[in-house]
């Protein structure tokens, strides 16, 4: 998304200055919008995805709520609250990296974002623990399901929705945690200054994103 | 419904004709005269606007208030429908009547009274077409669906399947064949009687439905004409081949050691190809039937022997649940 | 190199240096290009094979028809012939064909940019597009898949086919189409050239916006359902399976809730072709700008509430039916006023009748009788009859062939100059286009008969008072296949022979002339000041001056 192609010829000498504006635009705020403005894009997308999953929950869990019900009181309350504690921690941790490569801190941006990460970490560590559980007991999806606690129709529905939308949001999180990775390395190199900072902020939001999703799906599948 | 059904063709013809013509009209009206020639800008007028949107809507209002009405009433059982269970699986249709008989891709039905259709699936999902009645309606697996028609006069209707279901689906059809009431209400009760065979003829536009209402007796006098009865029992005695009581379900034993599983899969191929697997503790002697039964016969066999189980043997009624017949509308 | 002082004045005649073909010739120079209009190219490439490669699923689809009985091949074949079929000429031609390849070559062009927005994204687009297009090949070279391209289950978790790869391939596509989706709507916002204010968009970017914006929202839904079967036929979650408490019905309502939007990805941006190549070849200004504008973005935004139109008989309860067959009727509204706007461009224009004008008065056609007859079936109570049979094949080909396919070979035809800086030959470009639309009515309005008799689709076998409609229809289908080898041919012909041609052969307003044909690297020396509406006859003078920005 910037690039520092060659100009055309005769092209505002003036503007060859800034190495993150790219050809094509006239301006580097512009460029900076274009950027936002597809991240925002590309969240909508992101949501969307998840939307189809709520939408089947939401289906099932009117179908067999008593079921549905059941098996979320089995599930791990503990490691859930933890876990939600600890991403929208780390959602912090991210805005204050923001924050602090804007003040020109790359430092302690840095240190920020490998704290985000070691959340990021945690939260998986966690999920690894009680997926573990879940397969120990057989609470697992479609027919391997074999759990004597909940015997009642739609409680493998249930799991097959846990583990498609935890997976599909670990998921997420791994692809956030590879993109702050590069983004702190990027960080630690001073690519991002106080002028232009968009990749650190598109990052973010992205981690803002993934701790959002988590926290619809805490509720419908550890607490309702 | 056959009303709407011409108007709104005719709409379709006369519009796109009009737009295309219309084209075609200014094309000669307004052809270029020059390479350089310049044209005044116009905007329509907000009222022509309006026109465009209000026209077309008022017709496609039209037809919906139209459709709609029509579609409530489709699905909108009289509350005196006579009920028939349906079961569709690849590929044939299986229809069980109130009281007891049972077809499979021929249904009769009395002329001049509402029936009403409860349908399931065996596996994937089908779906119900009587053209000329036009009704459709899907099968799906794990539920019931509902279809009601009613049939003005005595005659033969084609069925066919019009949800994608693999290989046989262009294939499995059936046939509706409405009797006078006077007939069907004959036909009932010679089902009863278990004098089905002598009724029926065979359906002349259908060949692929098999030329009797109950399958399982026809599978019965098929074992009997083709032999199979000389090697196997039915009462559970062994013979030179293995009983056919309870043999569909079976886990059975082959002569080198594996373990089938008796379906309709491993019945048919024990009829075509004998040789394939042995059964266990039996001699390769059953000659292949390949070539001397035909499709339909063979489903025949195949059900005749899927009938005989010891615990119940269970001709008659239909599976589904009972339905409360719906009221009014 | 630069221009003289005059010259720059007039943006008639830009100075001549070297364009984009011929920037760099290596094999690599494509491959690794940043250049929206060498992507665009390449997607062109590719998706004129998809359709030569769906047209010999569909011809023999077609000889198989021809009898009633068993005949060429098997069942089974027949089954992967229309799933492969409807597969390749949906997500690999029709869906990326527009946009991707002429959206992409003069969408920039259109609104005075160097190029779209993130060039990077628009080249990983294309190399996404390729590895889904590789994934679903490999599924059909390895026996392909026979559940329809609707995949409904659950007999798309159960067949024994290669659905696995096939589904994987539909979902990475879905990757590129959402990453060009993105890209165009960054790029209207954000780089549009001084002078280029949201009222003066050329028509064609209005209507390819809109198509991103659906593409952005509905395709994810595919992308997870097409994913959650693949899963469910590897583990056996029981999402959709009966046996488990899984609904059927519901993955048929998330399929169509991306399909149905997707019917529009299609033909949104074909009306956006017919809306330019109505105003150039009227030469006059479009009828009601305004009108057309904004009914992309209502098609858009309504088009995502009818999905319920394809389970009028899957056991949806009648209140639902009626409420989605009356928001389909809505939709059919927004086109019935583009339609009436572009014959109303017409009106006083001056008209040559060129070979893009002849594929528009196919287009008007097809796309009038096509869409109202989708209203018809949209009529509840008609559905019922004509579900799942050969009017429905009929209706989604008269639009999708009938109509989107005229634009595309419109769009060939109009832009071919401009990709490619030569001109092919007329007369050919005429017989072919009669020999298309001939061929098309007769391959199809046949089979709207046939549905109507009540001839069920995916039949491999058919009762055989049907033969003789089918027979006809095959013998269209060699006439519109005779048509595309025409084309195919003089077009080839003239990438390399043709004579070469003046920047705008048409004299056409439209921004996208404004510069060279073919376009430098650069698309504009100096970024253009636009200073007219698009498609402004009433001079003769340039519709923009170069600027300092
Ligand atoms: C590009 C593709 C495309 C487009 C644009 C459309 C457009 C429309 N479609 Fe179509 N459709 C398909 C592709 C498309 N469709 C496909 C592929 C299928 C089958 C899928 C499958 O099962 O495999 C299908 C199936 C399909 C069905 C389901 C049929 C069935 O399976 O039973 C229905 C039902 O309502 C429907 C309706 C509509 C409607 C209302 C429109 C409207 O958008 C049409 C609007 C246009 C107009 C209305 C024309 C302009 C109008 C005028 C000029 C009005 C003038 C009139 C008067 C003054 C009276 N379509
Ligand atoms: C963009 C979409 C698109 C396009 C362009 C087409 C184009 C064509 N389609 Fe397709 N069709 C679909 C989308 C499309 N189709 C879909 C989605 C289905 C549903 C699938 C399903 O049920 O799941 C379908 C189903 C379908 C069926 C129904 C199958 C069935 O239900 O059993 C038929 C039958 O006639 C058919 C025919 C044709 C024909 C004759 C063309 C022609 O227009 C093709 C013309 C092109 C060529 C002919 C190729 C060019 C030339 C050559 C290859 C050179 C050689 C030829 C000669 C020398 C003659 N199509
Ligand atoms: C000559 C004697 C003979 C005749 C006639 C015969 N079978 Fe068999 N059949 C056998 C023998 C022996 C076996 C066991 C060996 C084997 O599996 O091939 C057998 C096995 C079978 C099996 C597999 C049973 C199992 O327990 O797995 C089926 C099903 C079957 N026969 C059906 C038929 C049908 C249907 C017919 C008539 C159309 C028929 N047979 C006629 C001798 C015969
Ligand atoms: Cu059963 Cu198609
Ligand atoms: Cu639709």
């Amino acid at each position: 998304m910037s690039e520092a192609a060659a100009l055309p010829p005769g092209e505002h000498p003036a503007r060859g200055a800034d190495p993150h504006l790219a050809h094509h635009f006239s301006s580097l705020e512009r460029q900076v919008d274009a950027s936002r403005l597809g991240m925002w894009l590309f969240l909508c997308t992101e949501v969307l995805l998840f939307a189809g999953l709520f939408t089947g929950y939401a289906v099932y869990r009117y179908s067999f709520p008593i079921a549905f019900a059941a098996s979320a009181r089995t599930s791990e309350i503990w490691a859930g609250t933890l876990n939600t504690v600890v991403l929208i921690t780390s959602s912090l941790t991210v805005a204050l990296a923001i924050h602090f490569v804007r003040t020109g801190r790359q430092r302690a941006a840095v240190v920020c974002l490998l704290i985000t990460l070691a959340f990021a970490l945690t939260f998986l560590g966690i999920k690894a623990i009680e997926y573990t559980a879940h397969f120990h007991e057989h609470q697992l999806p479609g027919r391997y399901y074999r759990f004597e606690g909940v015997r009642l129709p739609g409680a493998s529905m249930y799991w097959a929705l846990y583990f498609l939308m935890t997976g599909l949001h670990g998921l997420h999180v791994l692809i956030g945690m590879s993109v702050l990775g590069v983004i702190a390395w990027r960080t630690s190199r001073g690519y991002y200054t106080p002028h232009y900072y968009v990749g650190i902020e598109l990052a973010g939001l992205y981690w803002h994103l993934v701790d959002l999703i988590w926290i619809f799906l805490f509720p419908l599948l550890y607490l309702i | 419904m056959d009303r709407l059904h011409y108007f709104v063709i005719l709409t379709t013809f006369v519009m796109s004709t009009a737009v295309g013509l219309t084209a075609i009209f200014f094309f000669i009206l307004y052809r270029r005269r020059s390479e350089t020639q310049t044209t005044p800008h116009i905007e329509p007028a907000p009222l022509l606007e309006a026109a465009f949107v209000i026209i077309p809507l008022a017709f496609f209002l039209l037809w919906w208030v139209m459709g709609y009405r029509t579609a409530i009433g489709l699905a909108t059982p009289p509350a005196d429908a006579m009920d028939i269970y349906v079961q569709g699986k690849k590929w044939m249709w299986k229809f069980a009547y109130p009281g007891g008989p049972n077809s499979v891709n021929v249904l009769r039905v009395p002329s001049g009274r509402p029936v009403r259709l409860l349908m399931t699936s065996r596996d994937v999902i089908h779906s119900f077409y009587v053209p000329e009645f036009r009704v459709k309606q899907d099968v799906l697996p794990g539920r019931y669906s509902q279809v009601w028609f009613q049939a003005v006069e005595p005659g033969r209707f084609q069925i066919l399947c019009a949800e994608y279901c693999g290989a046989g689906h262009s294939i499995m059809r059936g046939e509706v064949i409405v009797l006078k009431a006077e007939e069907y209400e004959d036909w009932v009760s010679a089902q009863h009687r278990g004098l089905a065979t002598k009724q029926d003829g065979p359906p002349t536009a259908l060949d692929f439905a098999p030329p009797l209402g109950n399958l399982v007796d026809q599978g019965r006098r098929l074992a009997q004409e083709q032999g199979c009865v000389k090697c196997h029992s039915v009462d559970g005695s062994q013979h030179i081949g293995p009983t056919w009581l309870d043999l569909y379900g079976r886990r059975e034993r082959l002569s080198d050691g594996r373990i089938v599983n008796v379906d309709e899969g491993y019945i048919t191929e024990s009829m075509m190809d004998p040789f394939a697997k042995i059964v266990d503790g039996f001699k390769p002697v059953m000659p292949s039937f390949a070539n001397k039964l035909a499709g339909p016969e063979v489903a025949a066999i195949v059900e005749y022997i899927k009938s005989l189980q010891s615990d119940a043997v269970r001709t008659g009624p239909s599976e589904g649940p009972a339905y409360a017949p719906v009221r009014g509308r | 190199m630069r221009q003289s002082e005059e010259d720059r004045e007039k943006l008639g005649a830009p100075p001549a240096h070297d364009s984009y073909l011929t920037d760099g010739t290596t094999v690599m120079s494509w491959l690794n290009t940043r250049d929206h209009k060498r992507v665009g190219v390449m997607f062109l490439a590719a998706v004129v094979f998809f359709l030569f490669l769906g047209g010999v699923f569909a011809l023999a689809i077609r000889m198989k028809l021809l009898y009633p009985g068993p005949f060429l091949f098997d069942a089974l074949t027949y089954n992967r012939l229309f799933t492969l079929h409807g597969v390749t000429m949906i997500f690999l031609f029709m869906i990326p064909a527009i946009p991707s390849a002429f959206g992409n070559f003069v969408l920039p062009l259109m609104i005075g940019a160097r190029d779209v927005a993130f060039p990077r994204l628009n080249l990983a687009s294309f190399y996404v597009y390729l590895a889904g297009a590789v994934l679903a090949i490999w599924a059909m070279v390895h026996g392909g898949a026979d559940t329809g391209w609707t995949f409904y289950t659950p007999y798309s978790t159960t067949t024994p086919t290669m659905l696995f790869p096939l589904l994987l391939g539909v979902f990475v596509l879905g990757f590129s189409s959402i990453m060009t989706g993105i890209n165009f709507i960054v790029t209207v916002h954000t780089l549009r050239a001084p002078g280029v204010g949201w009222m003066r968009l050329p028509l064609f970017v209005w209507s390819i916006y809109a198509t991103s914006i659906i593409q952005v929202l509905a395709t994810p839904v595919l992308g997870l359902t097409v994913l959650l079967v693949a899963l469910e036929r590897v583990l056996q979650f029981g999402i959709f399976d009966p046996a488990r408490g899984g609904d059927p019905v519901l993955f048929q309502h998330f399929f169509w809730f991306y399909s149905h939007p997707a019917v529009y990805i299609m033909v949104l941006p074909g009306m956006a072709v017919i809306s330019e190549c109505v105003a150039t070849f009227s030469r006059k200004n479009p009828f009601g700008y305004k009108a057309i504008a904004f009914s992309s973005l209502g098609i858009a935004f309504v088009g995502f509430f009818t999905w319920g139109h394809h389970l009028f008989v899957a056991g949806q309860s009648v209140f639902d039916n009626g409420v989605f067959g009356v928001l389909s009727m809505f939709v059919g509204i927004f086109t019935a006023v583009k339609v009436f706007n572009w014959v109303g461009t017409m009106y006083r224009g001056a008209i040559s009748f060129k070979t893009p004008f002849a594929y528009i008065c196919g287009f008007l056609f097809f796309l009038v009788f096509g869409g109202m007859t989708g209203v018809a079936l949209a009529t509840v109570a008609l559905d019922v009859h004509w579900h799942d049979t050969y009017f429905v094949v009929a209706h989604f080909h008269f639009i999708m062939v009938g109509a989107v396919i005229m634009a595309f070979l419109a769009a060939l035809h109009y832009w071919f100059p401009k990709m490619f800086g030569r001109t092919y030959h007329e007369g050919w470009g005429l017989v072919a286009a009669s020999l298309i639309i001939l061929g098309f009515n007769a391959t199809f309005i046949p089979q709207f008969l046939l549905g109507n008799n009540g001839m069920p689709r995916r039949y491999y076998q058919y009762p055989e008072h049907f033969q003789a409609l089918n027979v006809a229809s095959t013998a269209g289908a060699t006439l519109l296949g005779f048509g595309f080898v025409i084309i195919f041919i003089y077009l080839l012909i003239a990438l390399r022979w043709g004579p070469r041609c003046e920047q705008n052969p048409w004299r056409s307003k439209g921004f996208e002339w404004l510069t060279e044909s073919p376009p430098p690297t650069h698309n504009f020396d100096r970024i253009p000041h636009i200073t007219q509406d698009p498609h402004d006859y009433r001079t003769h003078a340039p519709s923009g001056v170069y600027a300092d920005v």
